[in-house]
């Protein structure tokens, strides 16, 4: 085990050594591609845990493989005590109210030949058949007045909704059936400026009123630091460095999660023009070729002959998890 | 109403002037006003930004540039290239501009490049039409411009298809093909925003440096506000088909006069500041542009909205030197971070 070693007793998720391997054709045959490799992490009780990561960065891929749509290679998620990834049958289907979903594209997920009064009490007829129509109608009602729609809303199809009521709908779809976790993949990023901030606050109203455990996934980090108390910060299917928001937004200690802030615009031309430092080269490598020793080197200003040699573990660096072998050299 | 103080025939006139354009779309849900009575110039040399959120007319406004409207599209007014009205140029004389004195770069590079072609006919071709190079010339100038875009191994991407690239090599193809003609205008729509974010970096910081060095004036859209302070000189700021603010880019975030802009500036979180408990947020949802409100289009949810504003749609006017504004309110602003706090 690489990271932290004793769980925390409190956490709701406890991800260890998690690994997910798709099988994809390639010229000639197929081949295997790791897309996360050896991530742990947990989650605590009203704790939102930030996932961030460029393409390839195995976010998602995570978020698949705890709710099953993908099936991981090894590892253990323990959702109270419970290993979701052993699940099967009756007992996994009952374990799904406990995990749901919030996509990135709200209209593409919301079914257009259903009223949304039908898409919110779908998951009550499936999770709670002992309701009777009425109890049904009223936590329809009472779902929707929390994320902000009226009751006329009710009697609508998706497509009479803006991506922003869309959103909302898809929040109050994954809430009805009072889940502890939710998983919301880049749930701002196909909204327009103007709304991200409406459903950002949302979320996080939702999240303290609730005690919501939360796992964000975003490319967005000003959107991570707004929303999470801490972040995974992922390359190429590993964990580069994890610590609290204000320790990472402060003080990160992994190079990549330096080149993250530094690429990441700020809307202040000012501040934004003082930081002139060159921009990191390169792509992130396909998974398929991922580099020797730390994925990260061949983009790595700091990179040295042992980071081709020798997989960086995760470690403790000031207040930082950091998987980097000259992590104590980046200054502040 | 004029944007900028010199006459078309002074000799430092914008090489790009648009007044009162119009495009518009008949639609089966009535007609769709996309872009409403704009007024802008482009100096020579510089950096614009135009910032706007989906539907806010940003993208029509480019294609109207170029010719590449709809075919079923309206359009009003003019547009100015130096001597040329390109509003009023047939599409032979058009192609005369279009790649050559003005081009453009767009969001998706996989969709703008034929994926059938290798990058170096694709590259080429503007050379061989515009320029009537021999194709060794046009090859050896395509491979100078790679290397200028920072395309490692140039002569080998040449003989590539599209698909072999990677997100960001193919906007540097892009790019590579927009410049090669050397045009005094390249407009660039959305043009990182489907990269990642380390990449994103890579493509501004290449725009910067392709401007110091051509002096190519860039007109860059986005909906992304950071984007803009990284790299504009002077922003638009677009909200339902108009422009609702416009200034040198130092001055719009400094002394933001439209409440939209304010409101866009404010509702942003920043990754290199304290977390605010809640985010300032503009209430409600941009209009549908089949009915705009007859008076302002930000009205509805504007927190300095007045009578008047319902009634009449304010002008673009001047509020202090290059700062232009399209607003009623002339008090101060500054209620929406009072009210998030």
């Amino acid at each position: 085990m690489n990271a932290a070693a004793a769980p925390d007793p409190s956490a709701l998720l406890v991800v260890r050594e998690l690994t997910v391997t798709y099988r994809v054709s390639i010229r000639g045959g197929h081949a295997l591609l790791r897309a996360v490799n050896d991530v742990s992490f947990e989650l605590a009780r009203g704790e939102t845990l930030g996932l961030v990561g460029e393409s390839g960065s195995g976010k998602s891929t995570i978020a698949r493989a705890l709710l099953r749509l993908v099936p991981a290679e090894s590892g253990v998620a323990l959702f109270h005590g419970t290993d979701l990834l052993a699940l099967s049958g009756a007992s996994l289907q009952a374990m799904r109210r406990h995990l749901q979903l919030i996509f990135q594209d709200p209209l593409a997920s919301l079914d257009p030949r259903m009223r949304i009064a039908d898409i919110l009490a779908e998951p009550l007829r499936v999770f709670e058949p002992q309701l009777t129509g009425r109890q049904r109608q009223q936590r329809v009602l009472a779902i929707a007045r929390a994320v902000g729609l009226a009751a006329a809303h009710l009697h609508r199809y998706p497509h009479e909704f803006s991506g922003g009521q869309a959103q909302r709908i898809g929040i109050a779809r994954a809430l009805i059936i009072e889940p502890e976790l939710i998983v919301c993949d880049e749930p701002l990023s196909a909204l327009d400026v103007s709304i991200k901030s409406q459903i950002s606050n949302l979320l996080k109203d939702l999240q303290r009123e609730l005690q919501l455990s939360l796992l964000f996934i975003s490319h967005d980090l000003a959107a991570v630091r707004f929303s999470c108390d801490r972040v995974l910060v992922l390359y190429l299917g590993r964990v580069m460095e994890t610590a609290g928001c204000d320790t990472l937004f402060s003080a990160a200690r992994h190079p990549y999660t330096r080149a993250l802030m530094r690429a990441a615009p700020i809307p202040d031309p000012i501040a934004a023009r003082k930081r002139r430092s060159a921009p990191l080269e390169g792509e992130v490598p396909s998974p398929l070729f991922a580099p020797s020793g730390c994925v990260f080197r061949t983009r790595c200003p700091m990179a040295v002959e042992r980071c081709a040699r020798e997989i960086p573990l995760l470690r403790q660096v000031g207040a930082s998890l950091v998987a980097c072998h000259r992590a104590e050299e980046v200054d502040d | 109403m004029s944007a900028g103080p010199a006459g078309p025939d002074a000799l430092d006139a914008p090489p790009l002037r648009i007044r009162r354009l119009s495009v518009s779309y008949a639609t089966d849900h009535g007609r769709i006003e996309a872009v409403r009575d704009i007024d802008i110039d482009v100096a020579a040399g510089e950096f614009l930004g135009i910032v706007g959120e989906s539907g806010s007319g940003k993208t029509q406004l480019l294609l109207s540039v170029l010719g590449l409207s709809a075919p079923r599209a309206e359009l009003g007014g003019s547009i100015r290239y130096r001597q040329q009205e390109l509003l009023r140029l047939d599409s032979a004389a058009l192609n005369q501009v279009r790649g050559n004195r003005i081009s453009m770069v767009f969001q998706d590079p996989m969709t703008a490049l034929n994926p059938y072609l290798r990058v170096g006919i694709q590259i080429t071709e503007v050379l061989r039409v515009h320029r009537g190079a021999s194709a060794r010339a046009a090859e050896q100038r395509a491979i100078d411009m790679l290397q200028s875009v920072h395309i490692p191994d140039a002569q080998r991407r040449m003989r590539q298809y599209p698909h072999e690239l990677s997100g960001g090599m193919r906007q540097r193809v892009m790019i590579a093909m927009a410049l090669i003609a050397e045009p005094e205008i390249l407009l660039a729509d959305e043009p990182s925003t489907a990269l990642d974010v380390t990449v994103q970096a890579q493509i501004l910081s290449l725009f910067q440096e392709l401007r110091a060095r051509t002096g190519t004036a860039i007109v860059l859209v986005t909906h992304d506000l950071g984007v803009i302070a990284e790299v504009a000189d002077r922003v638009a700021v677009m909200y339902a088909g108009r422009i609702m603010e416009q200034a040198p880019v130092h001055e719009l975030f400094a002394r933001p006069r439209h409440p939209y802009t304010e409101a866009l500036q404010q509702s942003i979180p920043r990754i290199d500041a304290a977390r605010p408990a809640r985010l300032p947020s503009i209430a409600g949802t941009p209009p549908d542009p089949a009915s705009l409100p007859p008076g302002c289009a930000f009205a509805p949810r504007c927190i300095y909205r007045m009578p008047v504003c319902d009634a009449v749609a304010p002008p673009l006017l001047e509020d202090s030197p290059g700062h232009w504004k399209a607003c009623h309110h002339d008090g101060a602003l500054g209620k929406l971070r009072g009210q998030a706090a």
